[in-house]
């Protein structure tokens, strides 16, 4: 069984796709809307460099990443540890070495990747457009602009991805995305708009 | 030689991985193995099956490891059919 089969299959017998996509799809609208709501404070914001800007917005994703790492990690850890005696009591033999107990250590490292990874992905991805413009390119409207509008983009298509999943209107659902990203672009600039 | 020709194993396994998977992970352990899987009796979190196996030459230990490597464990073994090949050739 080669290690993609693997990973399949110990997601399979604890059934733990969907809470892969749910953390995946949590975490990354976490990420998007962290770094929007940073971008937009800037704008909002009197005029700093950008390699300050992008200091800030990479701090906040690497503290996104390891956070959702972490938390997931633990808390994922406790979950299968439990599941695993449960199982373990009903079968009354140790399943240490069994694929059971593969999946209980693997499968809550993976699902910490994921967690992880998805906010520091999608914050990398919204933060393109300033490392871009940091390294000498220049684009015809501020670069800040640009992330916003990958930012909305990236929250769109993950409520594209939820409504896939859940087998509703795609556009329905990244429109739904998109209004809880447009308000709380307006929340921010209530509070902090000149 | 001996050579175990048909087996008949009582296993106890958790509902996952499910009969299929379960089967063929068995059947993976000998070239010509033919597998028939019974469910016995559904609990709340394991499964109570009927496992014969059929082959040419059956080692039981590649069967018991893939049953334990997949979360089940052997009861007891119910039937067993072993023939000397020596005598037949």
């Amino acid at each position: 069984m080669n290690f993609i089969s693997q990973v399949k299959f110990l997601l399979r017998i604890t059934r733990s796709d969907d809470i892969i996509r749910r953390y995946f799809v949590v975490n990354g609208f976490d990420g998007a809307l962290t770094m929007l709501g940073l971008i937009i404070g800037f704008i909002l914001s009197a005029t700093v460099d950008v390699s300050i800007i992008i200091n800030a917005c990479l701090g906040a994703a690497i503290a996104l990443g390891v956070s959702g790492m972490s938390s997931a990690y633990v808390s994922e850890y406790a979950e299968r540890k439990r599941t695993l005696g449960q199982l373990e009591d009903a079968m009354i033999s140790n399943l240490h070495d069994s694929a059971h107990g593969e999946a209980a250590r693997g499968v809550p490292l993976l699902i910490a990747l994921v967690n992880g990874l998805a906010p520091f992905v999608i914050s990398l991805l919204i933060l393109t457009p300033l490392f871009l413009s940091n390294s000498g390119i220049v684009f015809p409207l501020s670069p800040l602009y640009i992330s916003v509008a990958i930012a909305l983009l990236l929250i769109f298509f993950l409520g594209v991805f939820l409504g896939k999943v859940s087998g509703v209107s795609w556009l329905r659902s990244g429109m739904q995305t998109l209004v809880v990203a447009l308000l709380t672009s307006g929340l921010i600039y209530l509070f902090i708009g000149k | 030689m001996l050579a175990v020709k048909r087996i008949i194993l009582d296993v106890l396994k958790p509902h996952q991985p499910n009969a299929l998977e379960f089967c063929q992970a068995i059947a993976k352990s000998g070239a010509d193995y033919r597998v028939k899987l019974t469910v016995i009796e559904v609990d709340e979190k394991t499964e109570t099956l009927e496992i014969e196996v059929t082959g040419n030459s059956i080692e039981i230990e590649l069967i018991q490891s893939a049953i334990t490597d997949n979360g089940g464990s052997v009861h007891s073994i119910d039937e067993v059919e072993v023939i000397n090949e020596s005598d037949v050739n």
